[in-house]
């Protein structure tokens, strides 16, 4: 029973992890059709920042916020000075549609690869904000401690906010109007291409929230070519089609699933059963429901 | 103050898709632009609207230069434009079609009254504030696009084909509906059709476009009883 428990709750701690991976590769995907492999780098590269954060400002909480900051404004950077200039060129050939996936592609690889140059041997570790000791019900501990409930209330918070934002908001409509038919946008008056930015920045700021709260739940290490967040990347990408890569809902249903999913195997299964889980899920859901879970058109919606 | 278009060529590619166009449409006046498939008449206004780039020659509205420019900035110039077919958003409710017409409009008082009045006009609309638009009928979607445009607070109003796929009694209303709230704004509007004779009873001025080229032009009424304009576009 006790197990049993433990599994749901570990399921929905990373679940809600992914959510928000998911969410970024969403905002990026709806607003510029483009998936955006590098979220991984970017997420890394900001919690590096928020690291730094850490280090002279003593707060985790701080530091998560000024870590989401920046990785709003990295995001909106690539867009800028990567993204309108690869569309502007590449726009019409035969290439046009993938060449922005390949760019996100090997600006990961630059990330990684730069960040291996400046912060290489260095040992980088982010150390639980609150404990990470399982609370204790009559003698059992269970496999969910304040800093899991943290993670869980965070990312509810944060999703509250974008959910809010989107729909109740001026910006909002315009941010939803832009993603859905930027033509009409635009002859509504609504600078398109800041919106696209815009998309891109609130993905940013989603997935360097995602790798500040994953990294001290994990063992707290950071490194260039961490495997936490290849796999941040990977669990999200899926989770994300799990919720037919349109829609916000469908982000978050599609990363709880995969958490629990994920989190039954590990425990009755076998934990070398994972990935291919994983891989399977994902394959399963393109072959059978290609449009995701959520009917893409009620999806969009959402 | 009017829209002047002079020698205004665009082409597609090889294609010239618009051929030296001139006219001009004063203000408060109503242009019907008919034609076959394919004469240019969305290219046209296309170009005028900003979403298609023009080749050369010039258009003109309150003496700002409207080519060369873009869309979103053509609206803040009070120049509006109903795409072909129903340019409405399908995801987006009823409502938030409206509101987003006004988003760059900061007086919203103002834009509420706006909505008021296309709400009294269009009282169908009204009932389906909270419903996505792609539940709405053919008519219904037509009607929330113009409602769209005259929330963005335009004076040129671009309107392409309003009629498409429109069975003809709804045709009817919604052409009258045009034209009672155009007069009443008083918009300047070029209403680009397929259905001659239903643009050409609530026009003032008729122009006939034909590959491209001005086939004829005089007002509207004329039109109507040119034995050739009849013989090649309204069939009897």
């Amino acid at each position: 029973m006790y197990q049993f428990i433990n599994t749901i709750l570990i399921g929905i701690t990373s679940g809600a992890i992914y959510s928000l991976m998911a969410i970024a590769l969403v905002l990026v995907w709806r607003s510029a059709r483009v998936v955006n492999f590098a979220q991984a780098g970017q997420a890394l590269l900001s919690t590096y920042i928020g690291y730094e954060f850490i280090q002279k400002f003593h707060s985790f909480w701080l530091a998560l916020f000024l870590a989401m900051i920046a990785g709003a404004a990295v995001s909106a950077l690539v867009d800028v000075s990567l993204m309108r200039t690869l569309f502007r060129r590449a726009g019409h050939g035969p290439i046009a549609g993938v060449a922005p996936i390949i760019a996100t592609l090997g600006l990961l690889g630059l990330i990684r690869a730069s960040l291996g140059l400046v912060v290489g041997g260095k040992d980088v570790r982010i150390s639980p904000p609150v404990s990470n000791i399982g609370y204790t019900i009559s003698g059992h501990t269970l496999a969910f401690s304040p800093l899991k409930l943290l993670i869980v209330v965070s990312v509810l918070i944060l999703m509250l906010v974008l959910s809010l934002v989107f729909q109740r908001t001026h910006v909002g409509l315009a941010l939803r109007a832009s993603a859905y038919s930027p033509e009409i946008a635009r002859l509504a008056g609504v600078r398109v291409d800041g919106m696209r930015t815009l998309g891109w920045a609130l993905a940013g700021a989603a997935g360097a929230a995602a790798g500040m709260l994953q990294t001290p739940d994990g063992n707290g290490g950071l490194s260039p070519d961490s495997l936490e967040f290849s796999l941040l990347l990977v669990f999200g990408f899926i989770a994300a089609v799990i919720g037919g890569l349109e829609s916000l809902v469908g982000a978050v249903i599609g990363g709880l699933l995969l958490g629990l999913v994920l989190a039954f195997v590990l425990t009755y299964i076998s934990g070398s059963l994972v990935f291919i889980t994983a891989f399977g899920v994902l394959i399963i859901i393109l072959l059978l429901k290609p449009g995701g879970l959520i009917g893409s058109r009620r999806g969009r919606r959402a | 103050m009017s829209l002047v278009v002079s020698d205004l060529s665009v082409d597609h590619g090889a294609i010239r898709a618009v051929n030296a166009i001139s006219f001009r449409v004063d203000e408060g006046q109503m242009a019907a632009v008919i034609g076959a498939n394919g004469a240019g008449k969305t290219t046209l206004l296309r170009a005028l609207s900003g979403l298609t780039r023009a080749t050369t020659g010039s258009a003109t509205w309150q003496g700002h230069e409207m080519l060369y420019s873009k869309p979103e900035k053509l609206v803040r110039l009070g120049v509006s434009h109903v795409s072909e077919g129903k340019s409405v958003i399908p995801e987006l409710t009823v409502d938030e079609n409206l509101a987003l017409g006004a988003l760059w409009r900061r007086n919203s008082d103002e834009s509420r009254a706006t909505r008021e009045m296309i709400l009294e006009t269009f009282p169908r609309l009204a009932q389906r504030l909270s419903q996505p638009a792609d539940t709405l009928s053919g008519g219904e979607r037509a009607m929330l696009a113009i409602g769209r445009a005259l929330m963005s607070k335009p004076q040129l109003l671009l309107l392409d084909e309003p009629s498409l796929g429109l069975a003809p009694l709804i045709v009817e209303q919604i052409f009258q509906s045009i034209r009672d709230l155009t007069t009443h704004m008083g918009l300047t509007v070029i209403l680009v059709e397929q259905n001659a004779m239903s643009a050409l009873k609530i026009a003032d001025l008729g122009i006939v476009l034909n590959l491209g080229r001005i086939a004829a032009m005089n007002s509207a009424q004329q039109l109507i009883f040119d034995p050739q304009v009849r013989a090649a576009y309204l069939g009897y």
